[in-house]
């Protein structure tokens, strides 16, 4: 086989193992610093504070049908937070048009949070939930997902 | 969605038909709205306006208990679903306020035993 | 080679590699036959058809089978203040002659389309709703798509909701539902391909990102996620016609519901789902 048939071969089934990449985790519960137009999204919420991971969940399913509706959930429990109270989460996305999804406050004696919508992401991406607790603090989850184009794109 | 003037706003909420005080609660409320992001283009390659709701604030017995704001990267006919610890019941009064002046407000009745 | 050519290459192959059949198992599990309001009546074991349901991720599942987040709610609720409310003052609703949808709408929606002896033609749902509206309510038909028509038919769907899609047995109907098959098996559009070569001949294939379902009826009206809203059987079927740059067929038409028969009587047994979510 000549090299640059070899090349051909491996540089074709190299393309799954690019768009099948698996889910960045943050090690420890220090977060790093993201880039961009979602990094400055994530600092606005946070007030230039680095989030620390922990304590918030973020659900969603990592394979997508749709980007178009996509459910996610959110959650805070009881003890995870105890005895702050829980002010308010943020939804922020890497490489939609803008990262803000949405933001979410509470009553003021928000002792937990559960909140489940339906969001839309452009193309496989990052997304990430921080929480503002009551002592100023700030917890986050980030999880990577893949969003398979429709094969029809309508008019 | 077809665009027809003064169209009526549709909208689905769920809630528990009578609850306790200090049970954990689930609240869903759904809108009609097409949450237009700003980003598509029509079919002569013009950019559409946006067009979203863009606050969703629910009050019980005259309290704020959740709000949510919104972006364009909520999916059309958004679903917003909650969870509340109940302490009292009464009055919940829903209210959805956007873009070209878009306001609807809903009311139910949170029933105590 | 030259480097061109060795980038077309490297396109060609990997084009290969993504249209070749994918086991449905490879990305998510199949879900177990789920239990519930789809599927109260199942196919018997060793039927081959399957719905598009059991195509789509858990999540979308999720969307359909619960009430409170099938955004194609919306759509039934409308319909039954619709079905309740009369047009104007002196007017007839919907409820004067038919008084309570669960009983008077029990297993419509799940035998159309039907014949109309007015018209001396097969109707579907929707045209059967403006014949109403304009024989019976003297009331102009609504537009085909529109959100008051799909909310009509939403509702009247959900009345056939568990029971299955009933056979063709009208002998009126034999000819249209065999002018469907036709349009089903042969070749249109620029594109020059059937309904038959993805749907009976690559179903749980993949065509770019979407798996390729059977394409049975079973779930319209449905809200769809590329649509971000409900529409029709018909409104997916000119999608697919767009999809091989055919010439369109118009929305009641004999082409439309000739076809949409024929899917009926391919479907017949099926549990009927309707209204429900698709990708």
């Amino acid at each position: 086989m000549t090299s640059s048939r070899r090349q051909v071969i491996l540089g074709a089934g190299a393309l799954p193992l690019v768009l099948t990449a698996g889910r960045v985790l943050a090690t420890g519960t220090d977060t790093q610093a993201a880039s961009g137009a979602y990094g400055e999204a994530i600092l606005r919420f946070t007030a230039g504070v680095q989030p620390r991971l922990g304590k918030i969940r973020l659900e969603i399913a990592t394979l997508i049908d749709n980007g178009n509706t996509v459910p996610v959930e959110v959650s805070i429990d009881e003890d995870a937070l105890a005895p702050a109270r829980i002010e308010a989460i943020a939804l922020v996305n890497e490489r939609n048009p803008q990262p803000e999804v949405a933001v979410f406050h509470f009553g003021a004696d928000a002792r937990s949070a559960w909140v489940s919508t339906r969001i839309r992401l452009a193309t496989s991406q990052k997304l990430m939930a921080i929480a503002r607790l009551s002592d100023q603090s700030f917890w986050s989850h980030e999880v990577e997902v893949i969003v398979t184009l429709a094969a029809c794109i309508e008019p | 969605m077809t665009a027809t003037p003064a169209r009526r706003v549709r909208t689905l909420i769920e809630l528990p038909s009578s609850t306790r005080a200090g049970e954990l609660i689930e609240i869903r409320a759904t809108i009609g709205h097409p949450m237009e992001t700003g980003y598509r283009r029509d079919a002569s390659g013009e950019l559409m306006p946006r067009n979203i709701i863009r606050m969703f604030q629910c009050e019980l017995a005259g309290r704020r208990i959740f709000t949510a704001e919104l972006f364009p990267a909520i999916s059309a006919n958004p679903m917003i679903a909650f969870r509340h610890r109940v302490q009292t019941g009464g009055e919940l009064l829903f209210r959805w306020t956007g873009d070209k002046a878009f306001e609807h407000v809903e009311r139910r009745l949170l029933n105590l035993r | 080679m030259t480097r061109p050519r060795q980038l077309r290459w490297m396109i060609i192959a990997a084009m290969l590699f993504w249209l070749a059949p994918i086991s449905p198992d490879a990305a998510e599990p199949a879900s177990p036959r789920p239990t519930g309001q789809d599927h109260k009546n199942s196919v018997p074991a060793g039927d081959p058809r399957r719905s598009g349901f059991e195509d789509m991720s858990r999540a979308t599942q999720t969307l359909q089978r619960d009430d409170g987040q099938n955004p194609a709610m919306l759509w039934v609720r409308d319909g039954e203040r619709q079905w309740r409310q009369a047009p104007g003052p002196g007017q007839r609703s919907c409820a004067d002659c038919h008084a309570n949808a669960e009983q008077s709408m029990r297993g419509v929606a799940a035998a159309y389309p039907a014949w109309d002896v007015r018209l001396g033609r097969p109707v579907n749902l929707a045209h059967r709703i403006n014949l109403c509206r304009q024989n019976h309510q003297l009331l102009a038909p609504l537009d085909a798509g529109s959100d008051d028509l799909l909310g009509l038919e939403a509702f009247i769907a959900m009345q056939s909701r568990g029971l299955s899609i009933e056979p063709v047995t009208d002998e009126r109907l034999d000819s249209a539902r065999q002018n469907g098959q036709l349009l089903f098996t042969m070749k249109i559009g620029q594109l020059s391909m059937s309904c038959a070569q993805c749907h009976d001949e690559h179903p749980g294939q993949r065509l770019g990102g979407s798996t390729i379902p059977q394409g049975h009826p079973t779930a319209y009206p449905i809200y769809r996620l590329q649509w971000q809203s409900a529409g029709s059987l018909t409104r997916r079927l000119q999608a697919c016609l767009t999809g091989v740059r055919a010439r369109q067929f118009p929305a009641f038409g004999d082409e439309m519901v000739a076809l949409e028969l024929f899917l009926r009587h391919r479907a017949a047994g099926m549990p009927f789902e309707g209204p429900g979510v698709r990708p």
